[in-house]
C-alpha cells in the first residue's frame, strides 16, 4: 500500500483525480485504517490530507467559522469561542470515540464515511452547517444534509474531498444540541442521535429551528416537520409533545442488537424533546 | 521500496525505514524494539498501543508510520525520566493496579496525557478519560485510584 502526502487541495486533487488512483483520502485515519486492516477495503493507498492548511484550521471572521475537515475532535474542543458559538457540533464531534480517537478522528472524516450513525452529522445538519467540496471539476458548496446518499455512500465524485464546513455565526438567542443514546456511557455506536438548532425572540417564542436524526434510517435525516412544531411557539409543554411525536414518526429505524425498531422510533421522540430544551436553555442564556 | 523517516521519539532523534502500510505501532516493535508499547486489538478499540503523537493521545495502531515525519512520539518507554520511576508508575506499583499488565502501558501514557492537561481531575474525569483503555483483570478501581493519587503526589500534597 501507498502512502502519499498532499500539501495543497490541488495536489491532493490531482493525485485522487488520476483515474483508477486506488488511493483513498486520510484525514484522521480512525475508520479508514481500522478498514484497511479488517479487509473491508483494500486501497492501492492512502493521500494524507493532515498537512493541507485549510483542512487542519479552524478559521472564526465576522461571517463565522471555517473549519477544516480533518481538524480532529480534541481540537474542536479546546476552540473556546466555537465551543460557545455552537456548543451542540461540539459536544457530538466529542462524543466519538475515546479519548485517543479523538487525537485523530476528524468531522470530516465521519461524514465521508458515511455512517446512518455518525455523531456529527446530525448536529452539523441541525446548526445549518454547509461543507466546501473540491475536486477535479473545481469547488462547490453543499448543505451537510445533501453529502449522505446511503450507507457509506456520498454525493463526492471520484477525486473529490471536503476540504471544509462552514458555520455562521449564531443569531441572536439562539442555541443547539445534540444527544445519542448508546446502551452506555461512553464508547459506543449511537442507536438514536438527535440534533437540534433553535432561536428565540425576546419572548422566548422559537422563531426558527432545525431538527436532524441519526441512526434511524439509512442516512441523518433532516425533519422540517419536526421543526416546524417548535416555530411560533414556546419551547415547553405541548410544543415539546408535539416535537417528539413529529419526531418520531419521521424515524424508520432497523431492528438490530442495539436497539428495537419500537424502541428507537420511541426514544428519538424523547431525545427530541431534551435536546430541544437544552438548545432553547442555551438560547436563553 | 522502503521509506525513510525522521521522528523525535521518547526525545531522541531516531530515523527508520518502514513500508508505506506499515503502522506506528509495527514500527516501534518490531524495527525500533520499544516492545514497551503493547498490540491489543489492533482496531483503536483497547487502547494498549496508546502514545502522544505531537501532544495528542492516540492509538498507534491507527497511525501509519510515515505520518510521524517530523513528529514527536511519545511512548511508555519515555515516562521514567532518567531512570526514576514517575509518579504514575510508582502508584501503579504500590496499589497493585495491575494483573496481566498487557494493559498498563497504555494507561500510563493516557493518564499522563490527562495529569499534563489536568493535575486535579475528579474520578468521573479519570474514567472518562480513560474509557478507551481497557482492562480484562483489574476491574478498574485500583487504576482510577492510582491516578488520583499520582495526580494528589504531582500536585505537591502526598509524601
Amino acid at each position: 500500500m501507498r502512502y502519499e502526502v498532499a500539501n495543497t487541495v490541488e495536489e491532493a486533487v490531482a493525485i485522487l483525480g488520476q483515474a483508477e488512483s486506488g488511493l483513498y483520502p486520510l484525514a484522521g485515519g480512525t475508520d479508514l485504517l481500522a478498514q484497511i486492516r479488517s479487509g473491508r477495503v483494500a486501497p492501492d493507498g492512502v493521500v494524507d490530507l493532515k498537512r493541507i492548511p485549510e483542512l487542519r484550521e479552524i478559521v472564526a471572521d465576522d461571517a463565522g467559522y471555517r473549519i477544516g475537515a480533518a481538524v480532529s475532535g480534541a481540537e474542536l474542543g479546546e476552540h473556546h469561542d466555537l465551543v460557545a458559538d455552537w456548543p451542540g457540533v461540539v459536544e457530538a464531534a466529542e462524543l466519538i470515540g475515546s479519548t485517543q480517537i479523538q487525537g485523530r478522528a476528524s468531522m470530516g472524516g465521519n461524514l465521508c464515511n458515511a455512517s446512518p450513525a455518525a455523531d456529527s452529522v446530525p448536529a452539523l445538519i441541525a446548526a445549518g452547517a454547509l461543507c466546501s467540496i473540491v475536486g477535479p471539476g473545481g469547488r462547490r458548496e453543499v448543505a451537510v444534509e445533501d453529502v449522505v446518499t446511503g450507507p457509506g455512500k456520498t454525493c463526492l465524485a471520484p477525486g473529490e474531498i471536503v476540504a471544509h464546513f462552514s458555520l455562521s455565526r449564531p443569531q441572536p438567542r439562539s442555541g443547539d444540541a445534540y444527544l445519542r443514546l448508546i446502551p452506555r456511557s461512553e464508547m459506543d455506536i449511537a442507536v438514536v442521535g438527535v440534533g437540534v438548532g433553535l432561536t428565540l425572540d425576546a419572548d422566548g417564542v422559537c422563531i426558527a429551528c432545525r431538527v436532524a436524526l441519526g441512526a434511524v434510517a439509512p442516512t441523518p435525516l433532516v425533519v422540517p416537520d419536526a421543526a416546524a412544531t417548535l416555530v411560533g411557539r414556546s419551547v415547553s409543554g405541548a410544543a415539546l409533545d408535539d416535537l417528539a411525536t413529529a419526531a418520531s414518526a419521521a424515524a424508520q429505524p432497523i431492528d438490530d442488537m442495539r436497539g428495537t425498531r419500537e424502541y428507537r422510533v420511541h426514544v428519538t421522540g424523547v431525545l427530541a424533546r431534551r435536546a430541544a430544551m437544552i438548545a432553547a436553555e442555551r438560547a436563553g442564556s | 521500496m522502503k521509506r525513510h523517516v525522521s521522528a523525535i521519539i521518547d526525545d531522541e532523534p531516531l530515523e527508520f525505514l518502514c513500508d508505506d502500510g506499515q503502522t506506528l505501532l509495527d514500527v516501534l516493535r518490531d524495527v525500533l524494539h520499544k516492545t514497551g508499547t503493547k498490540e491489543g486489538c489492533g482496531t483503536g478499540d483497547c487502547g494498549a498501543c496508546s502514545v502522544q503523537l505531537n501532544g495528542r493521545l492516540v492509538c498507534a495502531c491507527l497511525v501509519l508510520a510515515a505520518e510521524a515525519e517530523g513528529a514527536r512520539v511519545d511512548t511508555v518507554e519515555g515516562i521514567a525520566a532518567e531512570g526514576e520511576l514517575h509518579p504514575l508508575q510508582r502508584r501503579f506499583l504500590e496499589q497493585a493496579a495491575l494483573q496481566c499488565g498487557v494493559c498498563t502501558p497504555g494507561f500510563l501514557v493516557a493518564a499522563k496525557a490527562l495529569l499534563e492537561r489536568n493535575n486535579d481531575p475528579s474520578e468521573e474525569e479519570v474514567r472518562y478519560w480513560l474509557a478507551g483503555n481497557l482492562c480484562r483483570c483489574t476491574g478498574y478501581d485500583k487504576i482510577v485510584r492510582s491516578v488520583l493519587d499520582a495526580a494528589a503526589d504531582l500536585r505537591g500534597e502526598t509524601a
